[in-house]
């Protein structure tokens, strides 16, 4: 069940709107609901190819040697790729944005460093032939000691997962072993506490499941050029790295995709694109690559397990003073996206809390699993879990109501951050206060008055005197624990303001109406005539009325037949765009 | 031996985009003579709406009929650039550049409208129906359709723009870690009930409420669809899911839906979801985007209503009866807390 609260934060909002605002049915809902929506295992080939990979049974081994003879001889094989036909078979995907060191192959080389590692791509006339010829290649191993607990792992002498990164972390502005946040004095807040909230939280690494499996079908155009027909969630990120991986202009690809069968993170990776294009290359034919079930289950990319310990210092009246948060993100292998969600994370702290001291230290750790992922929420949803559940402890340590709690150290206006900037556009309250009544959830009259809109600002919006350190120097584990080096004055800052844009028709956090196009509702008659543009948030246009959320979309809209009836040749365009693919 | 009613809660904000900025989204659109428009996009529909979500941005800055409008994702030769669908940016970033291209496109509407009516563009309006006209004489009036023709073989002017929104990448200061993050940030809470078995130890979401404060629903249909789906995984991820139960211990991996716990039809619960709208002043019509928080508090609403119910605290998810009944047993039974009103 779904209702408005339009009456809260109505002077911030222009509700004149004629379609934003209405739940119209979608576009593409005809063709879902009947099964005829096209995704990318729809596209027949003629001559189409199925490639399978060879994965690794091991969770870190050296490769001492591969033998595809037998498979090579195998009915219906066409091709087996190996490492060393892949152009550039080292990448790491957010190169794109120039974040982080090319970490992972396509096809394993010399080691492998989790169970289920590509490591040979067989390519078949059918799946049955690739599967079969599969079970025929011959890799030898030596296996290798393995670590799978992100503490483990960033301990000297642990099993050197990813040889770009020999000290299992991953490396933050080439000087840190993690993502710090400093914000005033933590040690000396957590002196004045009344109460000393400290605990563990683990998240559990998740697979995304999504209906349709991870694939592609690659097949070579005419004019030198490749189509490929993708469940990729960033077209031109897939594009990217599939160009980059085989040494390719970007338009020599031709990416189509667009509607996807459910992705929630896990079809970021491209983990099919560059394989199936490289095989339609040296094959000269189309070739399909698609997941089963127990391969997008197994080895294709989960959520990221991340360990979150919290310390918290409270006052006896419920203020939070002090917080500090040491995580670490199981990346798997390799990095994919895990040094993102690490930033992300870090900017996140403490929450939605004003608390006047704050540290963090974010750690992304390799370990001998299927390398992790985005995945919806990913760097917020685990941090969330613990930061809110600590803060049920919180309420519970100080005596406090848990909404209660949050309303007291929520943060508002004009408050500053930890990250060094001032909120803005803050709505927490509203939605506590919201739920309680909902709920039932007594909340006291004191609590019921607060707004997000007063009480910030003023000694909320300083930024205070923060000592800064000089732990966790790459590849120095000794210098993980000390003392600060020197103190960062209050109101200190470094990073230069970004030009931020504003929206036309819109004032620093208290926006006039959105930038909206004028409308005048549709009158018959000139007499009838309303002031072309009137910002009444409680009155809809009458052409279209609330009801409409509830209504299949209205037909073809009833416009005027127009004054002078055109019709030309124009007309045979229209049935032209009518049959593009929607 | 007894079922527990216990009642928790959770309040989160989130963050829209990539927070360090440098994630451009591109979009064009064109009319066809006809005044029928389509908007080019390389965004994905992953289910969520893409299309939908900029159609109706369109439309509303278009000042045409929704119907008039389609959206063409996602083709790399004919869409142009963007980065994807994640980080709950489709509706801000792609949202805001759909804006940014029909407002240009509108721009050419009106003078070709103008040129028609001999008028000046801007003492027009549109009425969303499919006719411009002068502002306060709506007998002086001509026809998206007609203005379109007009352009297109009497005028020769295209009815079409390009919209771009980059928000610029931002450095991060490696001591303290400011940074410039995003800008937009929605907000949630959310109480949820459950019944705790003390002997099995199963967990059974009884209800949930929550607000959900997204700047504004632009189709309010489908923010339901996003939020009540993701409602659902969250009570997947805090009961149910995971490929290694006993994690860092990567082995018991399941390999197919038979294998992998999530909630069925019968373990969902009603769900009544309030929506508030406090539009982001950078926001498309100050919209946010549901997309990827829908799940957020629900984790730890659970984990903080199973405490509420028997008294275990259960840090490491899933919550699965397993750990709920060690945790009972390590106390020497339930130990239901104080109740919170509300029938819970």
């Amino acid at each position: 069940m779904l209702e408005f609260r339009k009456d809260l934060f109505a002077a911030e909002r222009d509700d004149n709107l004629n379609i934003v605002g209405k739940g119209a049915q979608r576009q593409d809902m005809p063709g879902h609901v009947t099964g005829r929506s096209p995704f990318f295992d729809d596209h027949a080939f003629e001559g189409l190819l199925h490639l399978k990979v060879v994965r690794s049974p091991h969770h870190h081994a050296r490769i001492r040697a591969i033998d595809t003879t037998a498979a090579e001889r195998a009915p219906g094989v066409k091709r087996i790729l190996r490492g060393a036909d892949v152009p550039l078979n080292k990448n790491t995907l957010l190169s794109l944005i120039n974040f982080g060191k090319d970490d992972e192959p396509t096809l394993a080389v010399s080691k492998v460093s989790y169970k289920g590692e590509p490591v040979v791509a067989i390519i078949a006339e059918t799946e049955q032939q690739a599967l079969a010829a599969r079970a025929l290649v011959r890799v030898d191993y030596d296996v290798l000691p393995h670590v799978f607990d992100v503490e483990e792992a960033l301990k000297p002498g642990a099993p050197v997962v990813n040889e770009t990164y020999p000290n299992n972390y991953f490396e933050y502005h080439d000087r840190y072993d993690h993502s710090k946040l400093r914000f005033g004095d933590v040690d000396r807040a957590f002196a004045t506490a009344d109460f000393i909230v400290d605990d563990r939280y683990q998240m559990s690494p998740i697979e995304h499941a999504p209906t349709e499996t991870n694939g592609s079908i690659a097949a070579p155009e005419q004019n030198d050029r490749f189509v490929v027909h993708s469940c990729a969630q960033g077209l031109f990120f897939s594009l990217g790295t599939a160009a980059k991986i085989l040494k390719l202009e970007s338009n020599r690809l031709h990416f189509i995709g667009g509607t996807v069968g459910g992705g929630f993170g896990g079809k970021v990776d491209s983990l099919t694109e560059p394989l199936s294009i490289l095989g339609a290359m040296m094959t000269g034919q189309p070739v399909r690559y698609v997941l089963d079930r127990e391969e997008e289950m197994l080895y294709g990319s989960p959520r990221g397990a991340e360990r979150i310990y919290i310390k918290d210092g409270i006052l006896r009246d419920g203020r939070i003073v002090a917080r500090r948060i040491r995580s670490y993100f199981d990346a798997g292998a390799y990095t994919r996206l895990s040094s993102y969600a690490a930033i992300k994370c870090t900017a996140h702290l403490p929450g939605p809390y004003t608390i006047p001291n704050v540290s963090a230290d974010i750690y992304v750790a390799y370990t001998n699993r299927c390398p992790s992922t985005a995945m919806r929420g990913f760097g917020i949803t685990a941090v969330d879990f613990a930061l809110e559940v600590h803060m049920d402890k919180g309420a519970e340590a100080c005596g406090m109501d848990p909404m209660e709690f949050r309303i007291l150290n929520a943060y508002r206006d004009e408050d500053m951050k930890a990250h060094r900037r001032v909120a803005k556009n803050t709505a927490l309250i509203e939605c506590v206060q919201v739920v309680a009544e909902k709920a039932g959830w007594p909340l006291s009259d004191e609590a019921r008055r607060q707004s997000s809109l007063t009480g910030g600002g003023g000694a909320r919006a300083l930024i205070p005197a923060t000592p800064i350190d000089d732990n966790g120097r790459i590849g120095r584990p000794e210098t993980r624990t000390g003392p600060a080096t020197e103190t960062l004055p209050a109101g200190a800052m470094r990073i230069p303001m970004t030009k931020q844009p504003i929206m036309e028709g819109s004032a620093e956090a208290r926006p006039t109406p959105a930038a909206v196009p004028q409308y005048e509702p549709y009158r018959p008659t000139p007499a009838s005539m309303p002031p072309a543009y009137q910002p009444m948030p409680a009155a809809p246009p009458p052409a279209m009325p609330p009801t409409a959320a509830t209504a299949p979309p209205p037909a073809a809209a009833p416009a005027p037949a127009p004054a002078q009836p055109t019709q030309h040749g124009a007309v045979r365009f229209s049935s032209v765009f009518g049959t593009r693919r929607r | 031996m007894a079922r527990h009613r216990g009642r928790g809660m959770a309040s989160v904000n989130y963050p829209i985009g990539m927070n360090l900025g440098g994630d451009p989204s591109q979009a064009l659109i064109h009319s066809n003579p006809d005044g029928k428009f389509t908007v080019a996009l390389s965004a994905i529909d992953l289910g969520q709406g893409m299309k939908q979500v900029t159609r109706q941005v369109a439309a509303e800055t278009l000042g045409v009929p929704m119907e008039d409008v389609y959206v063409d994702t996602a083709d790399s030769d004919t869409g142009p650039h963007d980065m994807g669908s994640f980080a709950s940016r489709g509706t801000h970033r792609m949202g805001n550049a759909v804006i940014a291209a029909a407002r240009e496109a509108r721009g050419v509407l009106l003078e070709a409208a103008a040129e028609e009516l001999e008028v000046n563009a801007g003492d027009l309006v549109t009425d969303g129906r499919g006719n411009i006209h002068v502002k306060g004489a709506p007998s002086r009036s001509i026809t998206v359709k007609a203005t379109a023709q007009a352009a297109q073989f009497k005028q020769g002017k295209t009815i079409a723009g390009r919209g771009i929104f980059l928000i610029p990448l931002s450095t991060v200061d490696p001591q303290t870690g400011e940074l410039n993050p995003n800008t937009a940030f929605a907000h949630a809470c959310l109480v949820a009930d459950v019944e705790v078995d003390d002997e099995t130890g199963e967990v059974t979401v009884l209800k949930m409420a929550s607000a959900y404060e997204l700047g504004r629903a632009i189709n309010p249909k489908m923010v339901e669809q996003q939020l009540v789906g993701g409602a659902w995984m969250g009570i997947s991820h805090a009961l149910y899911e995971t490929p290694e139960p006993y994690y860092p211990d990567p082995s018991h991996g399941p390999r197919d839906f038979n294998e992998y716990l999530m909630p069925g039809p019968g373990d969902t619960a009603p769900y009544s979801v309030t929506i508030l709208e406090r539009p982001a002043p950078d926001g498309p019509f100050g919209g946010k985007g549901p997309g990827e928080m829908c799940a957020n508090p629900v984790l730890p609403a659970i984990a903080n209503a199973v405490y509420n119910a028997v008294g275990v605290r259960v840090n490491d998810l899933p919550i699965t009866p397993e750990k709920v009944l060690r945790g009972i047993k390590a106390n020497g039974g339930a130990r239901p807390q104080p109740r919170r009103g509300g029938g819970g």
